[in-house]
C-alpha cells in the first residue's frame, strides 16, 4: 500500500513513494535499481558507500571487524582491510575520545557503541569534548566527521541495559545532532547524510527493527536531508508525532483510531536536534492537537522538549493538552516490559482523549 | 597501523613473582599424573592455538614465602575427602544448572540475555569455595554459577531466570543481576567493568568496620572478590580501581576469568600486553597467573590471596586462565573460535580432572561421585519444578522499589499510593 506524501521543506515539495517499513509485503518497486533489504543490510550498504567514497573513514568499535552483532557492518574489514576497520578493545570512553581525535584531524571517524546502554561512559567525552570542540577553539579544529552509531530501543527481552533509549540525553547538548531512521530506506539515506554532515553525529539505530523492517532501498548512494521532519501520514484531526520503531506503533494506533473516524497526522522527526518545528507547527495548525509518544520515559524525555515550544508557537490553536504517551518512569524492566512500553492501546486512548477533550 | 594483528609474544622471564617450579611434567602437587588432562606447563606444540607458550603455574604471591611442600607424589593429595567432595560437587551443581539453563532457553521458559559458565567452573569453586557468609562477591553478567557457589539456593537462581516472584530478585534482574543480600552476593552486572568500583567500596567498608569501628572479628577483615573477564581489562574502571585498592590496602582480590574471548574478540588482539597478572604490579599489588581449569591450583593461589586480605596487606590480582564451552551468550553461534583451541580446552574439563583426581587419590569411589552427581541433578530438577510452579510478580511490583519508598512514588496527595491510582491501568485495555 503505497502512500503518497508531500514533504514540507524550505526547498519546496516533493512526492515520495513509500510503503509500510512495518510490513514485509512489497510494492512494486518504483526504482529499477532497488532491492528490498532488511534494516542492518541498509546499514551495511551505507557504510560501504561511505567508506568507498571517502579513504579517510574509519569503521571501529566492538566486534565489528566480524561484522558486529548486529551484523550491520559485515564484509567492510574483507573490503577495505584492517587499517581502517578494527575492533577496539572494551572501552567506550576510549572509543569516542579516540573518536574525536581522529575527527578533529580531519578524518571521518564512524564508531559504534554496541548498545546504547553502553554510551554513558562515552557520554563525558561526547558532550564535554566533541559538542564544544569547535565553539572552543573558535573554529581552529573541529570533530565534524565523528559519527557514533549506535543500536537503541526495546527489543522484547533486553531488559535493563539492552533496550534503553538515551535519546533525550544527548537533546540537551548543543553542538551534538541527534538523528534516528525509522525504516532501512530512511536509515541508509540518513546514516550517509550523518557521516557526511560537517558537524558530530549520534546515529540511533532502532534495534528491534534490524531484521524486521523489510524495505526498497536503492543501491545507489543518496542522501537525506537532516533537521527536516518527514509527513508520512496526512491527517486532519490530531498530530502524532515520534521516531525510530515508535513509528510503527503509531501507524498501527492511526489505523484504528481511523477505524474510529479520527484522521491523524503522522509525523516522523527523524532529526532530534536541531529538530524540524516547522514542519510539526504547521500540522499542529492545521489539526489543533498533538500527541508524542517514545519509548524513554516520560518525564525529561524529548517528548517534554516537543510539547513546550509547540505550546509556545500555537498556544491558541490547541483545542487540547498535548499528550505524551511514552514509557514508565522507572528503569527499563525485564518482565514488565509489555506494561512499560508506550503500547497501541495506550496511544489509542490518549487519541480518544484528546480529540474528546 | 597494524594495531591489531595477532602478534608474537615472546615467553614471559621468570619473575619473583612466580614460582620456580617449571619442570616439565610436574606441577606442585596436583594432577602431576594426568599427563592428558594436564599438560600445565607449555602446550607449544602444533595444535597451539594461543601465540604463546603459556606458564600456568601456582604461583605464590610476592610477600610470602612457599609455606607448603610440593608435594608431587600420588599418596599425598593435596585436600581432604572432604574438600574434595565438596569441591567436586559444587562443580557438578554449576555445570547442571547451567546445562538446564540451556534447555529451559531453548524451551521457552527463560527469556532474554543467559550467558552460560560451563568451563569456568573451577574458578567459581576453586575461590568462593574458601569464603566466609560475611564475605562478598561481585561478579558479571555470567553471574549464575557464582551465585550458586555462594551459597543462593538453585531454587532462588532458577526461579529468578523464570523472572518469577520467587526469585532472588523478585523476577526484577534476570539472568545478569544475581543478587542476594543473605548471602552477600553484589550482583549480576550486564555492562562490563561496572561492578569492580562497586567490589572496591564493599571492600572500603569491610576495612572501615575492621579498623575504625572496631568490629574486627578473630579470622581478620571480611574479604570482597571482583569476578570478571579479559575484556574488562582494557577498560579504564578496572585501572582505576586498582590504583584505589592497593592505595588504601582494601581486602579485594581481583579475580580476572581469562577465557580469552570478549564475544567475539580474541584477547590477544585487543590487548597490547595480554598478560594481564603483570597489570598488578604496576600498581604496586601482587599479580598471580594460574591455570584456571584446574581446581586445586586455583583453590591454593585463592587461599594465599585471601589471607593476605584478611591479614590487611591488601589486594591481589588474579589471572586464572580458563575457557568458556559455549558461546559467550545462548544467542551466540559461536563461529569465530577455532574447533582445535575448543577441542583442547575441553579436553582439560576440571570437573572430568577432579572426578579423576579423586579416583586416583583413593579419596572417593566412583559410585559414590556418581551418587553426587544425581543428587544435583535432583536438585536442579527439583529447581525448575519450583521455578515453573512459582507465580509471574504481580503487576504493581513494576513501580516497586524505584525509589526507597518500596511503592515506588509514594503516597499522593489522596493518600493512596501512586502507583495504584487506576489511571495507571486504564491506558492498557489490553497488553
Amino acid at each position: 500500500m503505497a502512500m503518497a506524501l508531500r514533504k514540507f521543506g524550505k526547498d519546496g515539495i516533493s512526492i515520495w513513494r513509500r510503503g509500510f517499513s512495518t510490513t514485509a509485503g512489497l510494492e512494486s518497486s518504483s526504482s529499477k535499481d532497488a532491492t528490498p533489504v532488511n534494516l542492518f543490510t541498509a546499514i551495511n550498504q551505507a557504510l560501504h558507500i561511505a567508506l568507498d567514497s571517502d579513504p579517510r573513514s574509519y569503521v571501529f568499535g566492538e566486534d565489528v571487524s566480524f561484522g558486529g552483532v548486529f551484523r550491520c557492518t559485515t564484509g567492510l574489514a574483507e573490503r577495505f582491510g584492517r587499517q581502517r576497520v578494527f575492533n577496539t578493545p572494551l572501552c567506550e570512553q576510549g572509543i569516542a575520545g579516540f573518536a574525536i581525535g581522529l575527527a578533529a584531524l580531519g578524518n571521518r571517524a564512524i564508531a559504534e557503541i554496541q548498545f546504547a546502554d553502553y554510551i554513558f561512559p562515552a557520554f563525558d567525552q561526547l558532550v564535554n569534548e566533541a559538542a564544544k570542540f569547535r565553539y572552543r577553539s573558535g573554529n581552529e579544529f573541529n570533530c565534524g566527521g565523528l559519527t557514533i552509531r549506535s543500536p537503541y530501543g526495546a527489543v522484547g527481552h533486553g531488559g535493563h541495559y539492552h533496550s534503553q533509549s538515551p535519546e533525550a540525553f544527548f537533546c540537551h547538548v548543543p553542538g551534538l545532532k541527534v538523528v534516528i531512521p525509522r525504516s532501512p530506506y530512511q536509515a541508509k539515506g540518513l546514516l550517509l547524510a550523518s557521516i557526511r554532515d560537517p558537524n558530530p553525529v549520534v546515529f540511533f539505530e532502532p534495534k528491534w527493527l534490524y531484521r524486521l523492517a523489510v524495505e526498497e532501498v536503492p543501491d545507489a548512494d543518496y542522501m537525506l536531508p537532516l533537521s527536516q521532519a518527514e509527513v508520512i501520514r496526512e491527517g486532519k484531526d490530531i498530530t502524532l508525532v515520534g521516531w525510530g520503531a515508535q513509528l510503527s506503533i503509531l501507524e498501527q494506533a492511526c489505523e484504528d483510531a481511523e477505524k474510529e473516524g479520527i484522521s491523524c497526522e503522522l509525523i516522523d522527526l527523524r532529526t532530534l536536534i536541531p529538530w524540524d518545528k516547522e514542519t510539526v507547527e504547521a500540522s499542529v495548525s492545521k489539526t489543533g492537537r498533538l500527541l508524542v509518544s517514545h519509548e524513554a520515559p516520560v518525564t525529561g524525555g524529548f517528548g517534554a522538549e516537543i510539547s513546550a515550544s509547540i505550546i509556545e508557537r500555537c498556544f491558541l490553536r490547541l483545542e487540547a493538552p498535548v499528550a505524551r504517551v511514552c514509557g514508565l518512569d522507572t528503569p527499563f524492566p525485564l518482565v514488565y516490559e509489555p506494561f512499560y512500553m508506550p503500547t497501541k492501546n495506550k496511544i489509542l486512548d490518549a487519541i480518544k482523549s484528546t480529540v474528546n477533550y | 597501523m597494524a594495531a591489531f594483528s595477532a602478534v608474537k609474544i615472546p615467553p614471559p622471564q621468570f619473575t619473583t613473582v612466580r614460582s620456580s617450579s617449571q619442570r616439565p611434567g610436574s606441577s606442585p602437587a596436583h594432577f602431576a599424573h594426568s599427563p592428558s588432562a594436564f599438560n600445565s606447563i607449555s602446550f607449544g606444540s602444533a595444535k597451539s592455538v594461543r601465540s604463546r607458550p603459556l606458564f600456568a603455574v601456582s604461583s605464590d604471591v610476592v610477600s610470602s614465602d612457599k609455606t607448603k611442600p610440593a608435594s608431587s607424589s600420588s599418596s599425598n593429595p593435596a585436600v581432604t575427602r572432604e574438600v574434595a567432595l565438596e569441591l567436586y560437587e559444587d562443580m557438578v551443581l554449576g555445570r547442571a544448572f547451567e546445562d538446564m539453563c540451556a534447555q529451559m532457553y531453548y524451551r521457552g521458559k527463560m527469556f532474554g540475555f543467559v550467558h552460560l559458565y560451563n568451563g569456568q567452573e573451577a574458578v567459581s569453586t576453586g575461590f568462593i569455595k574458601l569464603l566466609n557468609q560475611s564475605d562478598k562477591v561481585v561478579s558479571t553478567y555470567r553471574d549464575h554459577v557464582h551465585a550458586l557457589s555462594k551459597g543462593v539456593p538453585s531454587r532462588e537462581v532458577m526461579a529468578e531466570l523464570f523472572g518469577k516472584a520467587t526469585g532472588c530478585c523478585r523476577g526484577q534482574g534476570g539472568s545478569m543481576h544475581m543478587f542476594s543480600a543473605a548471602h552477600n552476593v553484589l550482583g549480576g552486572f550486564a555492562f562490563i567493568g561496572e561492578g569492580i568500583p562497586v567490589a572496591t567500596g564493599a571492600a572500603f567498608s569491610a576495612k572501615y568496620h575492621h579498623e575504625v569501628l572496631k568490629q574486627s572479628k578473630p579470622e581478620g577483615l571480611d574479604v570482597t572478590l571482583a569476578f570478571f573477564g579479559d575484556g574488562t581489562c582494557n577498560n579504564g574502571q578496572f585501572f582505576e580501581c586498582l590504583n584505589m585498592a592497593q592505595l588504601w590496602k582494601l581486602p579485594i582480590i581481583f579475580v580476572v576469568e581469562n577465557n580469552l574471548w570478549a564475544i567475539g574478540m580474541s584477547h590477544l588482539r585487543a590487548t597490547s600486553d595480554p598478560e594481564i597478572w603483570k597489570k598488578g604490579p604496576a600498581f604496586g599489588m601482587p599479580g598471580v597467573h594460574v591455570d584456571g581449569m584446574d581446581v586445586l591450583k586455583v583453590r591454593e593461589v585463592a587461599q594465599e590471596a585471601i589471607a593476605r586480605a584478611r591479614r590487611g596487606e591488601g589486594p591481589t590480582l588474579v589471572e586464572c586462565e580458563t575457557y568458556r564451552f559455549r558461546g559467550h551468550s545462548l544467542a551466540d553461534p559461536d563461529e569465530l573460535r577455532k574447533p582445535d583451541e575448543k577441542a583442547h580446552y575441553a579436553a582439560r574439563d576440571p570437573i572430568i580432572a577432579l572426578k579423576k583426581y579423586i579416583i586416583e587419590h583413593g579419596l572417593a569411589s566412583e559410585s559414590e561421585l556418581k551418587s553426587i552427581d544425581k543428587k544435583i541433578d535432583d536438585v536442579v530438577e527439583d529447581a525448575v519444578e519450583f521455578a515453573d510452579s512459582s507465580p509471574l510478580p504481580p503487576r504493581t511490583q513494576l513501580l516497586e522499589n524505584v525509589f526507597a519508598d518500596p511503592k515506588g512514588f509514594g503516597i499522593g496527595p489522596d493518600g493512596k499510593y501512586r502507583c495504584e491510582d487506576p489511571l495507571f491501568t486504564q491506558g492498557t485495555a489490553q497488553v
